[in-house]
């Protein structure tokens, strides 16, 4: 790479910065997109409680299931709006178009997607601890810890495939196509965390999927930012 | 608006865009078929011709927007595939729509371009291109509450903050009344003063006619000069380039 334009680090985390306060902020005056997956996030919630039945212990037992599926498959609409911001005023070209490394552009978007979900979940968790009857503040440390890394690895892979389907005209019908298979290893986990979280089995089955959940964040996370620039190229 | 371009400069002998045998095919159609150009620094080239004659093709692939399929294209001396790191720095592309983010106010959208771009940000820089374009009152209204016509202005007060060294304009002069068409021209003289280049694409050439250094002709894929129905390519034609050309030479 050396002998290459490129700008210092600290100019590229500057990018980074401008591109999750723009994704953010467009968000925040539009709150379009915010206000359907809380909506979506929560008619899930009810919907898969009224399927399980009112068998309380049921409920109980599917609760960290529950959450996470509510928690995947509304983090998808976040995803595909992400990029559509893009490409509603042709902006993505010019975005792609400016000098310096295009891995900022992934990193600013997964931070301000991060946001968003992260965001979702303080309304949907609480939510979903009531409906389903789940005691959580007890365990409420170890599970925030479990839902950013869930969240981060989820947030990694949705934000880059959402970049892949970007340029084809079916995005909406392609991303979770794409995502879902590839997150069935961060489901387990992050459901395993939650579910022995919930049944107080902090130490045990939770640190192992703990570990899992982490080696996956990390092995997405930079293959991501090293795949970026071929995924998103003309 | 002080206008320097940004970029550090090259030797005179270097063409701003030395492109031989460009070729683009979508989906088995040849959108371009074999061009061969080139733009020396301080030049100003305008491109003419009707919708779908591969004009736009050209200006992004010039712009590293989008990959050749035959042919290599240079931007300064670097090749648009295999360095299109050290072109995107030199160019600044104007295209069919302005680009701008609709929720973002016109300032901020031009604050944004210009942290993506990494020059300055501060609130001077950002003013003084909206006032340069003429838009200070409405510097704090949203892009989806401004004219066609207006955020085409914002798009030209983003080129002008950039001052590249090779400007790219695709229909410039589209959705502006006369004195937003000024700026542009405006934009192409400083550019050129600077020793910069231009590249124009239109299908109003009588508006670029006192701009432009030379004036070329697109048809079908093909470049011709506009004085005579040579072409100013060939290089390796695909088969249906060189039908078009036998065409031509039997008129």
């Amino acid at each position: 790479m050396s002998g290459r334009f490129a700008f210092p680090i600290g100019d590229e985390l500057r990018r980074t910065r401008a591109v999750a306060w723009k994704d953010i902020s467009a968000e925040r005056r539009s709150k379009t997109n915010f206000n359907a997956v809380v909506f979506l996030a929560s008619l899930m919630l009810v919907m898969f409680g009224f399927a399980l039945g009112p068998d309380a212990e049921a409920l109980r037992s599917a609760a960290a299931g529950v959450l996470w599926l509510t928690i995947l498959f509304s983090g998808v609409l976040a995803f595909n709006r992400s990029y559509q911001l893009e490409l509603e005023g042709d902006s993505l070209e010019t975005l792609l178009l400016y000098p310096g490394d295009r891995w900022p552009i992934l990193l600013g978007k997964l931070a301000a997607n991060l946001a968003f979900v992260l965001m979702v979940e303080v309304i949907v968790v609480p939510m979903a601890a009531v409906l389903y009857n789940v005691a959580i503040w007890h365990v409420l440390p170890p599970l925030l810890a479990v839902l950013a890394l869930g969240t981060i690895g989820f947030v990694t892979l949705g934000t880059f495939y959402a970049a892949m389907a970007s340029r084809v005209r079916a995005r909406e019908v392609l991303l979770p196509l794409l995502l879902f298979p590839m997150l069935v290893p961060l489901l387990v986990a992050s459901v395993g965390a939650t579910t022995a979280l919930l049944a107080g089995n902090a130490m045990g089955d939770a640190g192992s999927w703990i570990r899992v959940l982490v080696v996956f964040d990390a092995i997405f996370f930079v293959a991501s930012m090293l795949a970026f620039e071929y995924v998103i190229e003309v | 608006m002080e206008y320097a371009l940004r970029t550090h400069s090259f030797p005179s002998t270097v063409d701003a865009v030395a492109a031989h045998g460009v070729a683009r095919r979508f989906a088995g159609k040849w959108a371009l078929r074999g061009v061969t150009v080139s733009v020396k620094q301080g030049e100003v080239l305008a491109i003419k011709g009707s919708n779908g004659s591969g004009k736009s093709t050209l200006l992004r692939i010039i712009a590293t927007a989008l990959r050749l399929t035959r042919g290599e294209c240079q931007v300064f001396g670097h090749d648009v595939t295999a360095d299109a790191r050290e072109v995107r720095p030199l160019i600044g592309l104007l295209g069919h729509s302005p680009a701008l983010y609709q929720d973002l106010t016109v300032a901020e959208n031009l604050r944004f371009s210009a942290q993506m771009a990494c020059i300055p940000d501060d609130p001077s820089t950002i003013e003084s291109a909206i006032t340069a374009v003429g838009l200070p009152r409405v510097a704090s209204e949203r892009a989806r509450n401004l004219s066609s016509g207006m955020q085409r202005r914002v798009a030209i007060a983003r080129l002008m903050m950039r001052a590249p060294r090779l400007l790219l304009l695709d229909e410039p002069h589209n959705s502006l009344d006369d004195e937003g068409a000024e700026l542009v021209d405006q934009l192409v003289r400083s550019t050129r003063a600077a020793g910069g280049a231009t590249v124009i694409v239109t299908h109003d050439v009588a508006r670029v006619v006192g701009l432009a250094d030379r004036v070329a002709t697109m048809d079908d894929g093909v470049l011709f000069a506009a004085d005579s129905s040579a072409p100013l390519q060939v290089m390796r034609a695909p088969p249906r380039a060189q039908l078009h050309l036998a065409r031509e030479g039997s008129r």
